[in-house]
């Protein structure tokens, strides 16, 4: 489990319109670009890349499927997999359902964990 | 020696601006409570007639990320850009620019070395919602130079809440010491209990009323023994995943020392309590 580079991936296209859109558009095709050329990258350095972390084929899954929950449940930081998804989401479900609708579905989805210790999003 | 003259803390909610400017139809029920607050708030700040505003927030992952992460920051900047995109896109806030104080920046970091602070600087530091929410509401005419202050609220492991004290103590310190004629107010903001990204989030209430009750009788009080006795990293996290937010009041109670507030109001939201406390040092109360 690299928590750290799953919480890389969230924080590097949560600030970045264009990637959220190719996110958005085709989460498969933009993970895999994502792990070859932009996670490898230092953070405010466009020449030196690191080779310390990858992602698990869970953690990958969980991110190309826009799994929330999955990404809870590993420890991704909770502020950077809110955001991101409401990034995504918030538009949407407001025209459908009204404000908050999607914040209370990811709320809704994670009952199980209401009266538990959460994972630990420690990296 | 430069002049404390208010020391303010308060939660932030990066809502508020869109939730008071939304035409009327459109406003959620609190909306006309809560501007009132706010502005009867953001008086006792004006009251105090500061120069220059010591800001104490915390980075949302906006610019500081998990590869370099202090604990302590403080900005040396002539001055600070604010509002990133994605909280632009989430919470409609509008960029900002605010001016800062080098002088004072220089001479507060190296005080808080001296004082076995062992703080990380910048001298690019883009503000987030956490310092740019108080500028909405006490100072919306942003007309003052500002040093701004980062703690760690987010990023395991995260420094006691002992330690949150004797910084803001430190902090009052290399104010007081500052050689200018400068009226400082030192403005600092967290969360009492709240979740983001769990299953307690945006529920009608905050996810622990008893916490917030309690919390805001300790900040009035000034009593931070109590806090230090009750307040744990393990009875925040059972408060709300985002309840160490409340380490900043903390500080701030630090900057203030352990004294009554002078003034104190709160707000409860459908899914947050909001919370707002003034000290005047007892030399400058009226």
């Amino acid at each position: 489990m690299s928590k750290y580079y799953v919480n890389k991936f969230l924080y590097t296209v949560d600030r970045d319109p264009e990637l959220l859109q190719r996110y958005i558009d085709e989460p498969r095709t933009f993970v895999a670009t994502w792990e070859q050329s932009i996670g490898p990258k230092l953070l405010g350095n466009d020449v030196e890349a690191s080779t310390v972390h990858s992602l698990t084929h869970e953690e990958r899954e969980a991110l190309i499927n826009h799994d929330y929950q999955a990404l809870f449940e590993m420890g991704a930081h909770f502020f950077l997999n809110l955001t991101i998804f409401i990034g995504i989401y918030d538009e949407p479900y407001l025209k459908k359902s009204g404000p908050l609708s999607f914040q209370r579905e990811f709320a809704a989805r994670l009952q199980d964990w209401h009266g538990k210790d959460y994972p630990s999003v420690e990296t | 020696m430069a002049k404390l003259v208010a020391t303010l803390a308060s939660t932030h909610h990066p809502f508020y601006l869109k939730a008071t400017t939304a035409p009327p139809e459109q406003q959620m029920p609190e909306a006309p409570t809560w501007k009132r607050k706010i502005e009867a708030y953001r008086e006792t700040l004006a009251k105090a007639e500061p120069d220059v505003l010591v800001m104490i927030g915390s980075d949302h992952f906006h610019q500081i990320f998990l590869d370099n992460c202090p604990q302590f920051l403080i900005g040396k900047a002539e001055r600070y850009d604010a509002t990133f995109y994605n909280e632009e896109r989430e919470f409609g806030i509008p960029k900002y620019v605010l001016e800062g104080d080098e002088a004072m920046s220089r001479f507060m970091h190296q005080s808080l070395m001296n004082q076995n602070f062992d703080f990380a600087f910048s001298n690019e530091l883009k503000i987030d919602h956490s310092i740019i929410c108080p500028i909405i509401t006490v100072r919306p005419q942003n007309d003052l130079p500002v040093v701004p202050i980062y703690t760690n609220i987010f990023a395991p492991p995260l420094h006691t809440p002992k330690r949150f004290y004797e910084v803001g103590r430190a902090i009052r310190k290399a104010i007081d010491d500052f050689p200018s004629d400068k009226r400082v107010a030192a403005i600092g903001t967290g969360h009492l209990s709240l979740e983001l990204g769990g299953p307690r989030q945006f529920m009608e209430t905050g996810p622990d009323p008893v916490f917030d009750r309690q919390a805001i009788e300790w900040l009035k009080s000034g009593d931070i023994d109590a806090i230090l006795e009750n307040v744990t990293h393990e009875s925040m996290a059972q408060s709300g995943n985002a309840t160490h937010g409340f380490l900043n009041f903390i500080l701030m109670l630090g900057v203030a020392g352990p004294e009554g507030a002078d003034y104190v109001d709160n707000l409860d939201l459908f899914h947050t309590m909001e919370a707002y406390f003034t000290w005047y040092p007892k030399e400058a109360a009226a």
